[in-house]
C-alpha cells in the first residue's frame, strides 16, 4: 500500500474557547474518492482549510503522500498539488474561461506577453479527456453555473493538482449536471487523482464515494468504506440520535384558493423574459412546491409576490391573494395582510446578525401594537415573547448574555426566522424559499414538522426548493417550473405515489426541470 | 464584553498615540513638551476665561459632531456640516433681525433656532435625496453644497446684508439673544459660553433616544447594519435616508445658534471656522454614539482653544494636526481590532 495521500494525525483547531476541531486522526487514501459528512458547524470546512493551507492547526501534524507539512499559505499547499473547488466560485467575470484559469499562474514574468494561445489548447485537452466541456475562449460571465464549476475543476488540473478537495459541490447543480460532475469525478480518479468531497448530502456520498468520514462535534466519529453503511446509519451517527428522514404525512384537505398568479410575465432590465405567461394556484391548507434549476425565474416571482419586483421588472399579469390585488403593494403591507416570507439567503435577507435574538424576532413585526409602548418598544413584552418563542422552537442559546444572533449556529437562526414567522398574527400564507438550506439535518426534521403543522392548521405554503427530496416530502403538488413557466404540474394522488420510489420520481421531475 | 472594552479603548489609544506625535512635533520647534502641555492645561481647565472657552466651542461640536452621527446610522456620510451650519446661522441672523423688537425673549429664541435647523436641514435633504432619487453620493454632493452654500451666503452678505464697510450683517434683535452663563450666573467670565450648551445636551439626549428606543432607530439601525434584510423586513430604507439627513442637518443648523444667537449677535464673513468639518472627527472619535459625542467634543473644544491658547509658544496648526492625527489612529486601530477579532 502506499502512502496515504493525507493523512492528520491528533490534530486541532481552537477558535479562542471553541474547538472547531479536537485530535482529528485521518488518512485519505491515494486515488481514493473519499466524502467528509457532517451537520454544519461540525468542523468539515475546519479540517479542508486546514489541509489547504487557509488554517494552521493548533495542535497534531498532516503529512501528504508521507511528507510532514506546516502550511502557511495556500500557495504552498498548492505547490504540493492540492487544490480546492469553494462553495462560492472564484471567478471574474469579465475575463474569459483562460484567463480565469491562467490567473495567479501566469508563468511569465511581469509584463512578458502572455501564452494565451498555448494555455487554451492544452484546457482543451484537458476539458476533452474528463468529459469537461467548457469553451476555453468564452466569457464567464456567460458560462452557466455547471460550467462555472467545471473551470474551477480545470483551474486545478491547469495547475496540476492531484489532490482535489470539493466542498459541496452539487449544492448549485441541477440533477443531470450533477451526474455529469460524478462521471468527471470518476474519470479524475482513474487517472490517479484524490477526491475529498464535503457534502451533507447522503445519497450522494453513498452514489460516488468509496470511503466516508462522519464528523461530528469537530471530532470524526466514523470512517468506514462506503459499500458497509447505509443513509440511516450515517444520519444517525451525523446527529448523534435516530432521525427521521421522511416525516409523518398526515393527508392534506385543502381549502379554498388563497393565491392566485395568473398569465403573470416579467422582462428584467435587459429587455430579457424571466417569467412565461406563468399561472398557478395555492390553496388554504396545501403546500405547493415549485421545482427547478435556480434561474428559472424564481428569483423574479419571489420579488414579485414580495412586493419588491415592481421597480425592477416590467411585468404583467395578476398576482392576487384572496381576491386582492398585491401587485403594487411594499413588503410591509403584503405582510400586514397575512403573509409570511422566509427568503433563501437568511444571513442577507432575513436576519440582521448584529441584532440581539430579541431584536430579530420582531424584525419586520416591529409595528405590531402587541409590542409597542409610547413611541418605542414594550421592552419587558419582547423580552417575554421571546423566551417563549424559544421554548416552543428549541432554539439553543443563552438568552442571558443577549448574544448576537449571528453567534448562533445556522439551524437555531433559521428556527428563529421560522418562529417569527409562523407566528405572525393573521397568517393565510407563507412563502418559503429554500428553507432548510444550510441548516442541519437535526433541525431540518423540526422545520419540516412545523411546517405540515402549519399547513393543517388551512395556511396555503407556497415552498421553493431545489432540494427535490424535500419537496416531494413536503408538497401537496408540485409545478415544476422551466424558463418562467410551470411545464408540468404533479398531482397530491402522483406525489402520494411518488414517495414509494423516490428515485425514479426525482428523475421524472428532474426530466421537466432541465 | 470584548466589543465595549475596545470601544474605551480605541479612542484612548488613539488620543494617547496623537498626544505622543503632537510632542514630538512640539519638540521638533524646540519647546519642551510637558511645558507646553502644562501651558495649555493653566491657560484652559485651569483658568475660569479657559474654561468657558472650551465649553463655548463644544457646545458647537456636539451638535456638528451629531449632525455627521444621525447619517452615520443609516452608513451615510454628510460632509456637509460646514455649508449647513453656515445656512443655519444665516437663517437664524436674518429672522433675529427681522423679527418686532417686541417679540418675547422665548418666542423669538424658538423662531430663530427652528429657522436656524430648518435652513440646516434642508441642505441635507436636498443631498438625501438627490441620493435616493438618482443614487448621487451623499459624499460627493454634500461637499458641493458647502460649496454653493459658501458663495451664495458671501453674495448675500457683500451685496444685501451686510453693514456699510463692515463684513457682518446689523444685529439681531434683544429678545433672540441667548444670554451668557456669565451674564446670569456669573461663572466663566467673559467668555461667550451661553445657554444654548444645553440645546447641545438635550440634543444629545433625544438622539439617544431616538436612535435606542423608538421603533425609528430601530429602523435605522436595521438599515445600517444590513439594507437587504431590511427591505426585506418591510422598511422603508430610503425614507430613513432622507429622514437621517434632515435630522443631521438640522442639528448642523441647531449649531449656528451658539455663534449667532449666544454669542456673536450677527452673521459675519468666516463665522463658522470650521466646525463644520471638526464635527466629522468628533462624531468618528464617538463611534457616533450620542452619548460618547459630548467627551468627544470636550476632547476637539481643548485642543481647539488649548492650540490656539499656546499659539504664542508654538504654532497652533501642531494641534490641528493632533485632532487629524486622531482620526487616523481611530481609523487604522478599529481596522487592527476588527482583524484580529
Amino acid at each position: 500500500m502506499n502512502e496515504a495521500a493525507v493523512r492528520l494525525t491528533g490534530v486541532s483547531k481552537k477558535f479562542g474557547e471553541l474547538w472547531a476541531n479536537r485530535n482529528v486522526t485521518l488518512d485519505i487514501q491515494q486515488k481514493s474518492i473519499h466524502a467528509i459528512v457532517g451537520e454544519n458547524g461540525a468542523g468539515k470546512s475546519t479540517l479542508t482549510r486546514m489541509i489547504y493551507g487557509l488554517l494552521s492547526p493548533t495542535s497534531g501534524s498532516i503529512a501528504i503522500k508521507g511528507k510532514a507539512v506546516r502550511f502557511n499559505s495556500p500557495s504552498q499547499a498548492i505547490a504540493m498539488g492540492i487544490g480546492m473547488v469553494h462553495q462560492h466560485f472564484m471567478l471574474i467575470p469579465e475575463l474569459t474561461v483562460t484567463e480565469n484559469i491562467m490567473l495567479g499562474d501566469e508563468r511569465g514574468r511581469l509584463l512578458a506577453s502572455l501564452k494565451k494561445t498555448d494555455a487554451s489548447r492544452k484546457i482543451r485537452a484537458f476539458a476533452d479527456s474528463h468529459a469537461l466541456a467548457v469553451d476555453p475562449d468564452a466569457y464567464v460571465s456567460d458560462l452557466s453555473v455547471g460550467e462555472e464549476q467545471r473551470v474551477e475543476i480545470l483551474k486545478l488540473l491547469y495547475r496540476e493538482a492531484d489532490i482535489l478537495i470539493l466542498d459541496e459541490p452539487t449544492a448549485v447543480l441541477t440533477p443531470s449536471e450533477t451526474e455529469q460532475l460524478f462521471a468527471t469525478l470518476k474519470s479524475l480518479q482513474l487517472k490517479g487523482k484524490t477526491i475529498i468531497l464535503i457534502t451533507h448530502k447522503l445519497d450522494e456520498v453513498l452514489s460516488i464515494s468509496d470511503t466516508v468520514s462522519v464528523m461530528r462535534k469537530g471530532e470524526i466519529v466514523a470512517t468506514k468504506t462506503t459499500a458497509s453503511v447505509t443513509k440511516s446509519d450515517l444520519a444517525r451517527m451525523m446527529v448523534g440520535r435516530n432521525v427521521l428522514l421522511r416525516i409523518e404525512h398526515p393527508l392534506e384537505t385543502p381549502g379554498k384558493c388563497v393565491l392566485k398568479v395568473s398569465h403573470l410575465s416579467v422582462t428584467d432590465r435587459k429587455g430579457v423574459g424571466r417569467i412565461n405567461d406563468l399561472s398557478f394556484e395555492v390553496r388554504a391548507g396545501e403546500i405547493y412546491g415549485i421545482a427547478g434549476v435556480e434561474g428559472n425565474g424564481q428569483r423574479e416571482l419571489l420579488d414579485l409576490l414580495w412586493g419588491m419586483g415592481e421597480q425592477q421588472y416590467r411585468t404583467s399579469g395578476s398576482i392576487t391573494l384572496d381576491g386582492t390585488s398585491l401587485r403594487g403593494m411594499n413588503p410591509a403591507e403584503i405582510a400586514s395582510s397575512g403573509v409570511s416570507f422566509i427568503p433563501e439567503d437568511r444571513l442577507k435577507h432575513a436576519v440582521i446578525t448584529g441584532f440581539s435574538i430579541e431584536e430579530n424576532i420582531i424584525l419586520g413585526r416591529h409595528r405590531e401594537k402587541r409590542f409597542l409602548r409610547f413611541a418605542g418598544f414594550d421592552e419587558a413584552g419582547v423580552r417575554e415573547y421571546t423566551k417563549s418563542m424559544i421554548d416552543r422552537y428549541d432554539v439553543r442559546c443563552d438568552l442571558r448574555s443577549n448574544p448576537p444572533l449571528g453567534s448562533l449556529s445556522g439551524g437555531n437562526q433559521q428556527k428563529i426566522v421560522l418562529a417569527r414567522e409562523i407566528d405572525r398574527p393573521d397568517l393565510k400564507m407563507l412563502i418559503l424559499a429554500q428553507p432548510t438550506r444550510g441548516v442541519d439535518i437535526g433541525a431540518i426534521e423540526m422545520i419540516h414538522k412545523k411546517i405540515i403543522e402549519i399547513r393543517d392548521k388551512g395556511i396555503a405554503v407556497f415552498l421553493v426548493s431545489t432540494e427535490l427530496d424535500e419537496l416531494i416530502s413536503l408538497s401537496t403538488r408540485i409545478g415544476c417550473l422551466y424558463k418562467g413557466s410551470i411545464r408540468h404540474e404533479f398531482s397530491s394522488e402522483e406525489i402520494r405515489k411518488g414517495r414509494s420510489a423516490e428515485l425514479d420520481f426525482e428523475k421524472e421531475i428532474g426530466m421537466f426541470i432541465t | 464584553m470584548r466589543n465595549r472594552f475596545l470601544k474605551l479603548a480605541i479612542p484612548l489609544f488613539a488620543v494617547a498615540g496623537a498626544l505622543l506625535v503632537s510632542a514630538l512635533l512640539i519638540m521638533v520647534t524646540g519647546r519642551d513638551p510637558l511645558i507646553i502641555y502644562q501651558k495649555m492645561l493653566s491657560m484652559t481647565f485651569g483658568s475660569d476665561y479657559g474654561t468657558g472657552q472650551i465649553v463655548f466651542r463644544t457646545t458647537s461640536l456636539i451638535l456638528t459632531g451629531l449632525a455627521v452621527a444621525i447619517p452615520f446610522k443609516v452608513k451615510l456620510f454628510n460632509i456637509g456640516g460646514e455649508g449647513q451650519v453656515l445656512a443655519g446661522a444665516l437663517a437664524a441672523a436674518v429672522v433675529g433681525i427681522v423679527l418686532p423688537p417686541q417679540t418675547p425673549p422665548f418666542a423669538a429664541i424658538f423662531i430663530c433656532s427652528l429657522s436656524a435647523m430648518m435652513a440646516g436641514s434642508s441642505a441635507a435633504l436636498l443631498a438625501g435625496w438627490l441620493k435616493v432619487r438618482f443614487g448621487v453620493n451623499e459624499v460627493i454632493s454634500t461637499i458641493m453644497l458647502n460649496f454653493i452654500i459658501q458663495a451664495f451666503a458671501g453674495y448675500l452678505l457683500t451685496w444685501h446684508l451686510a453693514l456699510p464697510s463692515t463684513v457682518h450683517t446689523p444685529e439681531i434683535i434683544h429678545a433672540a439673544r441667548i444670554p451668557m452663563f456669565d451674564s446670569v450666573i456669573g461663572i466663566w467670565h467673559k467668555s461667550p459660553a451661553n445657554f444654548s450648551t444645553f440645546f447641545a445636551l438635550a440634543a444629545c439626549l433625544a438622539m439617544w433616544i431616538m436612535v435606542f428606543k423608538t421603533t425609528t432607530g430601530y429602523e435605522m439601525r436595521a438599515a445600517s447594519m444590513q439594507p437587504d434584510a431590511a427591505v426585506y423586513a418591510g422598511i422603508n430604507t430610503d425614507a430613513h435616508i432622507i429622514r437621517a439627513m434632515g435630522i443631521g442637518g438640522a442639528m448642523a443648523g441647531l449649531a449656528s445658534v451658539n455663534l449667532v444667537l449666544g454669542y456673536k449677535h450677527f452673521f459675519e464673513a468666516g463665522l463658522t471656522s470650521g466646525i463644520g468639518f471638526m464635527g466629522i472627527a468628533v462624531a468618528l472619535l464617538a463611534f457616533a454614539h450620542p452619548f460618547w459625542i459630548i467627551a468627544s467634543a470636550l476632547l476637539f473644544g481643548f485642543l481647539e482653544y488649548g492650540g490656539l491658547s499656546v499659539n504664542a509658544y508654538v504654532p497652533k496648526d501642531i494641534f490641528m494636526m493632533v485632532q487629524a492625527v486622531t482620526i487616523l489612529m481611530i481609523l487604522v486601530l478599529t481596522k487592527i481590532f476588527r482583524r484580529s477579532a
